[in-house]
């Protein structure tokens, strides 16, 4: 069972997450080229295996390629609040802001998977979907979900966790707590520490 | 609760920044955090591979021997409450010593994985952790020793290091890089913080108004594959250091390679898609934060610099006539001084290096004893308060002319006054194949084996000043690409070697050393040193250094004179 953490309560999951089969080989995306350095070795879905799978009914959260590529034929179902996107932890956020206009709130969930906690790239992600787009509705974090990294999921932008079948639900809540007076800003709405610093001279 | 100003944790006076609760508060919390996760791991619930990437965070590797606890000293600064604090430590949970990094960090090497929580929650009472000193995130950041010192220092860094080593502790952003992340910061004429050689340097410097400004430096570093970095912005205005690291950051986070650890550093991708290119991302990136509200505001500056303040120096004439005396009276005290002492900023004092080198003993090891004896030294003649330098020695930075005297006396009692500084036997030496367990080979045997053949101080003196470093392996914890003489331990058929290399350089001048030939035995290494010794004093003119002839003649004479006895050995050995 993945626990769904939504704020700091445990809710029902009724979202579908739809994971494509990988292919066999892969897409080595060579370093050195300017605009195609993303990543060395990233496995990836073939066109195919896109244009051939099957959305099944109910809420469900498409992969990026699923998304780009079939869009159109999904556009009801978006209009009907049944569809959320989700992104791997190589993908560009860039490409689905500009599938949907520009208008990323449209869509009533985004997903970041971390294939592993390790792979620290879908921070980075929810930062620029939550600054440079203006994302503000449910942004889940997928994948390696586990407790000690929930302070850094929800001051990156997370508001949602669906964690690892083998995760407490209980004690990753608890650990979304576990500084109570972090320095940086972030898209938590916390200013820089120097800021409070000051505010609270200012107010003293 | 009034938290600005507020010191939790005594009443030590130093010149250097003191936590208010926000600080105290967070490492309160990471010890708590910590505690919980070593509990865990003790309890079977966290596997080995993932505590790994926590327990790295907070400074603990599993090493040969037992595991090794490597202890923040943010650009290189402390007090003697927190070295008396380390020698406590050492003495309770070690076996009496510890050991200073080239990262300006404090290791121990024997503590008890169980402890490591309580020693982090001792380290807290004196405002220390062990917060980002390894792992894949933004490390300590290193400085010069001698900042706020130094006459030829432009702009204090200290100030400026302090508002990102809070930048950069827990940014939620970049807890999990592709590789580790060095920062490196410095404000005076020559460079004394190895900036290009740091994933990201920053020199700073000012305009002619007056306005400090950053040379942005990126992608150096020595490792597998060495290399200077490249300057891709240049007067960056200080408002604007964390906002712009960010985007720097960010765009390695997203496209630095994560399938290769070899290829993982920022370096590799700067190389790959240009530094040009790079700095074009960053500034597109950076536009999205510039100015916002994590721009550094000028009240935030003054209270970091109010925080480095001088301390209380009286003024003192420009020279002494006691010390004169005794310097012409003692020609070891004498000598001690023209290795040790350095100028300072103000008339009437200086900056004296205690050095961690004398032979026989691990290059930057410290016993508790001495631990506590530098601190009562630090207490007595320089305002309570030390620095590590990167070349694994301690600091006193504002000793008064007339004090020195009585600071050698003190020191020599301790074994803290070797007069080597910055010559051969000052041997930067990373803890190689005795502790760590990523070493191809040994290093510090090597260490002291040269120091040994080199013991004689008229022979030292004559060969001046020179720089030797020491890596056990690849990752060049030693700093050996930019060593006068580099060794680095090599694996071959599962036997220790080692590779020698020639012509490296810190400073303004930089440089990546070049590899004489094929490498050498264990016992062959003095050996190989005293020839590399022998070509220079043959070739020098009266004003070189080591590093100046082998700049002028190139690695020929001194490959020839090296390799015309051991090369048939090394060619057998490699049959
Ligand atoms: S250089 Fe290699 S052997 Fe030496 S400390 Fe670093 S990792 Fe260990």
């Amino acid at each position: 069972m993945h626990d769904l953490i939504v704020g700091n309560t445990l809710v029902e999951n009724d979202w579908h997450w739809l994971r494509l089969p990988e292919s066999a080989t892969p897409v080595r995306k060579s370093a050195g080229k300017v605009v195609l350095f993303k990543l060395t070795g990233e496995p990836a879905a073939t066109a195919d295996v896109v244009a051939a799978c099957e959305v099944p009914a109910g809420k469900v959260m498409v992969p990026l390629s699923v998304w780009l590529h079939r869009h159109a034929e999904l556009e009801n179902r978006v209009a009907a609040g049944e569809i959320g996107v989700w992104l791997d932890s190589h993908e560009e956020p860039v490409e689905l802001a500009e599938s949907v206009s520009g208008d990323l709130n449209r869509l009533p969930l985004i997903g970041v998977n971390f294939p592993k906690f390790i792979d620290g790239r879908g921070y980075s992600t929810a930062f620029i979907l939550r600054t440079r787009y203006g994302y503000r509705n449910q942004l889940r974090a997928l994948g390696d979900v586990l407790r000690d990294q929930m302070f850094f999921f929800h001051r990156c932008g997370f508001d949602a966790y669906q964690l690892r079948a083998d995760q407490n639900a209980e004690r990753c809540i608890k650990a979304l707590k576990d500084f109570t007076t972090p320095y940086q800003t972030s898209t938590d709405g916390l200013t820089p520490v120097f800021r409070r610093r000051s505010a609270q001279q200012a107010t003293a | 609760m009034s938290a600005a100003g507020k010191r939790p944790t005594g009443q030590w006076i130093t010149y250097m920044y003191r936590y208010d609760d926000y600080d105290h508060t967070l490492v309160i919390e990471r010890v708590a955090q910590y505690r919980d996760q070593l509990q865990r791991h003790l309890a079977g619930e966290l596997p080995d591979d993932e505590f790994r990437p926590l327990r790295l965070q907070n400074g603990l590797y599993i090493q040969r021997q037992a595991p090794m606890l490597r202890v923040a000293i943010p650009y290189g600064m402390l007090s003697s409450t927190q070295l008396r604090k380390l020698a406590d430590i050492g003495r309770r949970y070690d076996r009496g010593y510890g050991h200073f990094s080239t990262r300006q960090n404090m290791q121990f090497n024997w503590p008890r994985l169980e402890d490591t929580a309580d020693i982090l929650a001792e380290l807290a009472t004196v405002e220390m952790h062990a917060i980002q000193t390894s792992g894949n995130c933004i490390r300590n950041i290193t400085t010069d020793p001698f900042a706020g010192v130094a006459p030829d220092e432009i702009v204090d860094p200290r100030p400026y290091c302090e508002v990102l080593r809070q930048w950069s502790t827990f940014h939620p952003e970049f807890a999990f890089l592709p590789r580790k992340f060095k920062i490196a910061v410095s404000g005076t004429l020559e460079d004394r913080a190895v900036t290009y050689a740091h994933d990201v340097g920053l020199q700073l410097y000012r305009n002619d108004k007056g306005d400090v400004l950053a040379r942005v430096i990126v992608g150096g570093g020595m490792g597998r594959t060495p290399m200077l970095g490249s300057v891709i912005h240049e007067g960056l205005p200080w408002q604007h250091l964390s906002t712009y690291l960010d985007a720097v950051l960010r765009v390695y986070n997203r496209y630095g390679r994560r399938d290769n650890a070899y290829k993982a550093r920022i370096k590799i991708l700067v190389k790959a898609i240009g530094a040009e290119e790079f700095a074009r991302q960053v500034d597109a990136e950076w536009q999205l934060e510039r100015n916002g509200i994590a721009t550094i505001t000028e009240e935030e500056l003054a209270r970091a610099r109010a925080a480095f303040s001088d301390p209380d120096m009286p003024e003192r004439d420009a020279t002494d006539a006691s010390f004169d005396a005794q310097r012409a009276q003692d020609p070891a005290f004498a000598r001690w001084v023209s290795r040790s002492v350095r100028a300072h900023k103000r008339a009437g004092y200086r900056s004296v290096t205690l050095s961690l080198k004398p032979t026989g003993v691990a290059p930057g090891d410290i016993t508790s004893e001495q631990m506590d004896a530098a601190a009562d030294l630090a207490d007595r003649f320089s305002f309570g308060e030390l620095r590590v330098t990167h070349e694994q020695n301690l600091v006193l930075a504002d000793v008064a002319l007339s004090d020195l005297h009585a600071l050698w006396q003190g020191a020599r009692a301790h074994g803290l006054a070797t007069p080597n500084i910055g010559l051969l036997t000052d041997i930067i030496c990373c803890p190689g194949g005795d502790f760590c367990s990523l070493a191809n080979a040994k290093s510090i045997p090597i260490a002291q084996a040269i120091q040994e053949a080199f013991a004689d101080l008229d022979y030292l003196y004559d060969i001046g000043e020179l720089e030797l470093n020491i890596s056990g392996c690849m990752n060049s914890c030693g700093h050996h690409h930019v060593g006068h003489i580099g060794i680095l331990g090599v694996d071959k058929a599962g036997s220790e070697w080692y590779q020698v290399s020639i012509g490296g350089a810190q400073g303004n001048t930089t440089s990546l050393a070049d590899v004489i030939g094929p490498s050498f035995a264990a016992d062959e290494v003095p050996g190989v040193v005293q020839k590399l010794i022998e070509t220079y004093v043959e070739h020098r003119t009266p004003e070189e250094r080591f590093l100046d002839t082998v700049r002028r003649l190139g690695v020929a004479p001194f490959k020839k004179h090296v390799y015309g006895e051991v090369a048939r050995k090394a060619e057998v050995a490699h049959a």
